[in-house]
C-alpha cells in the first residue's frame, strides 16, 4: 500500500538521521554545557469552546517533577466534555452529549546537549479510543545558537459506533517531526518545522452522511492519507518590554487539501506583574478532492465534512498574565486568562435550514493557573 | 544508488555535519596555565575591586546570570565553599552579566550569596574571558594563572571545585 | 545523482567533517555569546504561555481545520466525531 509504503522511506530515512544526531550527541565531548531541564510545574486549566451549535468544555490538570537531576516527570488529565448540536448533528440526527477523557505521561532526560522525551497518551470516548506513544529527540549545536529536534509518533484508534455493536473499525497514525529554532540575534529567533503525517484505515465518521443527489448516504473515504506541513516562525523582543511573533504554516496532503495558516501576534508587559498579548490568525484551506456539498454523480469517496471542504477561519484573540507570586530562583505562580474570537465562512457548504452558505462563530476561552518550582 | 538512500546519505552527512559543529568550540583566550586576564568592575556595594589586587590569594571567579537556572542553582554551593575557605586565603568574586543591576543584586540577596558580587553590565569582562558558556567558573592559583575553566554547571561539580581550591592553597 | 555530483557531496561531507582548519574554509563562529542571551531567555520570549491551554487550542483547531501539525506542540488523541 502506497502509505506504508512512504511511512517506511520517512522511516528508514528518520532512523538514518536518527542513528547521526545519537552518535553526534555521544561524540561531542568536551564542553560541559547542558541543555536545561524544564522546571517542575502545576497547571490547572478550565477550557471552553462554543461555536457551530458545540460546546465541549472541562478542567485539564499537569504536574512536572524532577527526578534526581536528570529524569522529569510529567501528568496530565483532560476532560471534555462535549454537547453537541452542530449543523450536521441537528439537520441530520438530535443533539447528543458526551464525555471524552485523555491522559497522558511522559519522561524527559537531559544529557549535556541533548533532550529526549518520550510519552503515552490515551483518548478516551465511549465510541472512540485513541493511544499515542511518542520519542523527540533534541540537540543544542553551534554554540547553543541552534536547536535541532526529531520526533516520531505512533498512534491506534478505535472506532466504534453508539447503539451499533456490529460497527468496530481501527485508525492508524504515523507522525514524523523535525524541527530546527535559531538564535538569530540576541533578540530575535526564528524556527522551522516540518511534519509528514501518514493515516492508514478508518479516517471518517460513522455518523456523518453525505449528500449525493440530495440524498442522505453514509459518508465514504479514502483509507490512507499523507500530508505534510511546514511552519515557519519567528519572535522578537522589540525593546521596551514587548514582543511580537509572526508565523506561517503551508499544509499539504494526499487528499488534496492545501491549507495556509498566517499567525501575527504582539505581547507587552504591563507593570511588574501583568503580560498581555494579543494576536490575529487566519486560516485559509481547499477541499478535499471527493469533497462535496451535494454530489451530482456517483464517486469511489464522497464526504460532506466541513472539515475538509473550501473555507476561511479568520480569528482575534488576546491573552492575559498575572503574577500572582514571584521569588526569582525560587517559585512563581500566575493565573491567566485567554479569549479567542474565530469566524468560520465556508465557501462550499449549505446550511440547509436556510439554503444559503455557511458561516458561524465560535470562542476559545481559558482561564488557567501556571505555577514553576 | 536508490532514491531512498541517497537522501538518506545526505541527511546522514547533514545531521554528522551539524552534529560536528557542536563539538567544542575553543575555549579562545585562556590556555591553560596561562596569566588570568586582569580587570577591574563596580562591586554591588559600590567600591571598585581590581583582580591583580588579589595575588597572592586563590582566587575563584563565577560568571552568572539571574535569567539563568543552573547559575542560580550553584550559588548556595558556592556560597558554602567562600564560608568554609575564606580564612584560609580564598576569595570568591561573583561577575553578574545582566542589563539590569537592580535585578541582580535583588537575586543575589534573595540567594543570600555573603561572597563579593562585581558587575560586568556591558559585558566586556565576559568577553575577555570568552564564556562560551553560562555559567563559567574559573579558578586562578596564588600566581594569578588560571588553573582550572569550569563550562556549566551540574550537579556534583562543587565536590570537584572543593577538591581543587583545597589543592590550590596548600 | 552523477558521479560527479557524488563526488561532491562527499567533498563538502569531508571537508565539514575533517574540520575546516586544514582547508582554510571559513568557519563561523556562534555570533550571540551565552552572556548575550538576556532577551530570549524571558518568558515573553517564550512561543507558549501554558503547556495545557497551548494543547487545548491545539486540538480545538485540529478538529475544526483540515491542516494539521508542525506546530510544535505535542497533542495527541482525538475528538474527531
Amino acid at each position: 500500500m502506497a502509505a506504508t509504503r512512504a511511512a517506511l522511506t520517512l522511516w528508514r530515512r528518520l532512523a538514518a538521521l536518527l542513528g547521526s544526531l545519537l552518535g553526534g550527541v555521544l561524540a561531542v565531548g568536551g564542553a560541559a554545557r547542558a541543555a536545561d531541564l524544564p522546571e517542575d510545574s502545576a497547571e490547572a486549566l478550565l477550557h471552553v469552546y462554543t461555536g457551530g451549535g458545540v460546546t465541549a468544555w472541562g478542567p485539564a490538570f499537569l504536574v512536572r517533577k524532577s527526578v534526581a537531576d536528570r529524569f522529569s516527570i510529567t501528568g496530565s488529565y483532560y476532560l471534555d466534555a462535549v454537547s453537541n448540536a452542530s449543523i450536521d448533528v441537528v439537520t441530520t440526527a438530535s443533539k447528543y452529549k458526551e464525555s471524552r477523557h485523555e491522559y497522558a505521561l511522559s519522561a524527559d532526560y537531559v544529557y549535556r546537549d541533548s533532550q529526549i522525551t518520550i510519552g503515552v497518551n490515551t483518548s478516551r470516548e465511549p465510541d472512540y479510543t485513541a493511544d499515542r506513544a511518542r520519542i523527540d529527540i533534541s540537540q543544542e549545536v553551534f554554540g547553543g545558537m541552534t536547536t535541532v529536534s526529531l520526533g516520531f509518533t505512533r498512534g491506534a484508534d478505535k472506532v466504534r459506533k453508539k447503539d451499533s455493536p456490529e460497527f468496530s473499525d481501527e485508525a492508524r497514525h504515523w507522525q514524523y517531526r523535525l524541527g530546527v529554532s535559531q538564535i538569530l540575534t540576541p533578540r530575535w529567533i526564528m524556527s522551522a518545522n516540518v511534519e509528514a503525517i501518514a493515516d492508514d484505515g478508518y479516517l471518517g465518521s460513522p455518523y456523518r452522511a453525505a449528500l449525493v443527489f440530495g440524498a442522505a448516504v453514509p459518508e465514504r473515504n479514502p483509507r490512507t492519507r499523507s500530508a505534510r506541513s511546514l511552519m515557519l516562525r519567528v519572535k522578537g523582543d522589540l525593546g521596551s518590554r514587548d514582543a511580537m511573533h509572526a508565523s506561517y504554516r503551508y499544509y499539504r496532503d494526499t487528499w488534496e487539501i492545501k491549507g495556509h495558516t498566517l499567525e501575527l501576534g504582539y505581547s507587552r508587559y504591563f507593570g511588574d506583574a501583568w503580560l498581555a498579548d494579543t494576536y490575529l490568525r487566519y486560516h485559509t484551506q481547499s477541499a478535499a478532492l471527493f469533497y462535496s456539498d451535494n454530489a451530482t454523480s456517483e464517486t469511489v469517496y464522497v464526504s460532506r465534512n466541513r472539515q475538509l471542504s473550501p473555507f476561511d477561519n479568520a480569528s482575534l484573540g488576546a491573552k492575559v498574565a498575572w503574577t500572582w507570586r514571584k521569588v526569582p530562583g525560587k517559585y512563581e505562580v500566575k493565573v491567566n486568562g485567554a479569549y479567542e474570537y474565530m469566524h468560520f465562512k465556508f465557501k462550499d457548504f449549505t446550511d440547509l435550514r436556510t439554503g444559503s452558505r455557511y458561516a458561524h462563530g465560535a470562542s476559545i476561552l481559558q482561564l488557567f493557573v501556571t505555577g514553576t518550582f | 544508488m536508490t532514491p531512498r538512500s541517497r537522501s538518506g546519505r545526505a541527511l546522514c552527512a547533514l545531521a554528522i555535519a551539524a552534529a560536528t559543529l557542536a563539538s567544542p568550540l575553543a575555549g579562545g583566550a585562556i590556555a591553560p596555565q596561562s596569566a588570568a586576564p586582569d580587570f577591574t568592575l563596580r562591586t554591588m556595594s559600590g567600591p571598585n575591586l581590581r583582580l591583580a589586587e588579589q595575588r597572592g590569594r586563590v582566587v575563584m571567579v563565577n560568571f552568572w546570570a539571574t535569567w539563568c537556572g543552573p547559575c542560580r542553582q550553584e550559588m548556595p554551593h558556592l556560597d558554602r565553599l567562600y564560608q568554609k575557605y575564606k580564612s584560609s586565603g580564598f576569595v570568591l568574586l561573583g561577575v553578574n552579566v545582566d542589563d539590569d543591576a537592580r535585578k541582580a543584586a535583588d537575586v543575589a540577596a534573595k540567594l543570600g550569596v555573603t561572597f563579593p558580587m562585581l558587575l560586568d553590565t556591558d559585558k566586556a569582562v565576559s568577553k575577555l574571558y570568552d564564556l562560551s558558556t553560562m555559567p563559567s567558573t574559573v579558578i586562578i592559583d596564588r600566581d594569578g594563572k588560571v588553573r582550572y575553566f569550569h563550562r556549566g554547571y551540574l550537579a556534583g561539580y562543587e565536590d570537584n571545585y572543593d577538591k581543587q581550591i583545597r589543592e590550590l592553597l596548600r | 545523482m552523477s558521479t560527479p555530483a557524488r563526488a561532491g557531496l562527499a567533498l563538502a561531507a569531508a571537508m565539514l567533517l575533517g574540520g575546516c582548519s586544514s582547508f582554510s574554509v571559513p568557519t563561523v563562529e556562534p555570533w550571540v555569546k551565552p552572556y548575550e542571551r538576556e532577551r530570549l531567555a524571558d518568558p515573553i520570549m517564550r512561543f507558549s504561555r501554558g503547556a495545557l491551554a497551548e494543547r487545548h487550542a491545539e486540538h480545538v483547531r485540529d478538529v475544526r481545520e483540515g491542516s494539521r501539525g508542525a506546530t510544535g506542540v505535542q497533542g495527541g488523541g482525538c475528538g474527531c466525531n
